[in-house]
């Protein structure tokens, strides 16, 4: 398989404000991160439900900008972006039907 | 970022029969496909943890009083707090953040690399994938040192009820807390550290294919953007189960 080289191919030269859009959603993911750490350790015990509301929140928004930008979903067709989106849907259900079995199997044993 | 395949429309682009749907390559849109049903996987994995936590009774004192006990699930905090050369010394989240920290910036370079890929930039192409495959493989690293904590546990260890001591956790005891949290750690993390490696075999493929010139000659680097798919896909089901796992 190897050959010799043929390097008669010239690389584009590198567009700058493409490259600055993909560390400044680097950024964006760091700076998200960051802040559920300072979620975790900063704000009150008391507050658990609202902490947990905020993780998910933070979580959908690394989620949306890995899946939109980095694997570049929202840039293809929008009917290739459905199709790969609705289907997860399903996930919605499990977790709603499976957390109504949870909350049974809990109360049957320690109420 | 513009990381569509800038292919020419010529026959090699067509499927079989005629057209091209969606307007993507096959093996992109079969590497869409498989991330879809790996996802429902990862969802399964990360929803049977959810109902088994909630069938357990959760910890209700404060965080200071927290100690293991088998009656309870764990607080996460409380487990992962360990860091390499700093032992004894509490630092509740920070080594799994530093993975975060590791498995995003591999991301990146893999965009990087894609981004390179379409400029049939080779030298850069190769760049960005060393560092990508460099961002995996510490990560890997991470995660054997966060397992043999997690095996080995604490200098205390947990005092049952007989009297005995348990030291750290294995798929029959555990001194964190119920034998199911050990074994959802190490299924979920275990499964995806497995696809972290699978990832960096490919990653090295793909490098190995640009170094020898291979993509060149093929006329385009679609190659690294679907094991781009691949890797980026492995760092969204880690963000998955941070958040899951270690934080809620």
């Amino acid at each position: 398989m190897i050959e010799p080289e043929i390097s008669s191919i010239n690389p584009e030269p590198a567009d700058k404000s493409k490259i600055w859009k993909i560390w400044k959603v680097a950024i964006i993911l760091g700076l998200v991160t960051a802040a559920e750490f300072y979620v975790a350790l900063q704000f009150p015990e008391s507050w658990k439900s609202f902490k947990i509301f905020l993780f998910i929140g933070m979580t959908f928004v690394k989620a949306g900008y890995i899946i939109g930008e980095f694997m570049h979903l929202a840039h293809e067709q929008k009917s290739l972006m459905w199709t790969i989106l609705i289907p997860c849907v399903f996930v919605v259900w499990l977790l709603g039907a499976l957390f109504i079995q949870a909350d049974a199997i809990y109360q049957a044993i320690y109420s | 970022m513009a990381n569509q395949a800038t292919l020419p429309t010529s026959e090699k682009d067509l499927w079989s029969g005629g057209t091209e749907p969606f307007k993507a390559s096959y093996g992109k849109l079969m590497m869409w496909f498989f991330l879809i049903s790996d996802a429902f996987t990862f969802s399964a994995f990360l929803i049977a943890y959810g109902v088994i936590r909630f069938r357990h009774p959760g910890y209700d004192g404060t965080l200071s009083d927290f100690s293991f006990s088998q009656s309870y699930w764990p607080v996460p905090e409380k487990v992962f707090e360990a860091f390499p050369f700093f032992h004894g010394v509490e630092l509740p989240l920070v080594f799994v953040g530093l993975m975060t920290f590791i498995l995003i910036l591999s991301s990146v370079t893999m965009v990087l690399a894609v981004e390179a890929g379409h400029r049939m930039d080779r030298q850069a192409v190769e760049k960005w994938m060393i560092w990508t495959i460099f961002g995996g493989l510490t990560f890997l690293g991470c995660q054997a040192w966060e397992w043999s904590h997690f095996i080995h546990g604490t200098d205390a260890g947990t005092k049952l009820l007989d009297g005995s001591i348990i030291y750290g956790a294995n798929l029959q005891t555990n001194q964190y807390g119920p034998p199911d949290f050990a074994a959802f750690f190490f299924f979920i993390t275990g499964f995806h550290g497995f696809h972290v490696f699978s990832g960096v075999a490919l990653n090295f493929l793909i490098f190995y294919q640009a170094t020898v010139g291979i993509l060149e000659r093929r006329g385009h680097y679609e190659m690294v953007e679907k094991v781009g798919l691949y890797w980026h896909f492995v760092d969204l089901v880690w963000v998955f189960v941070f958040t899951f796992f270690y934080l809620v």
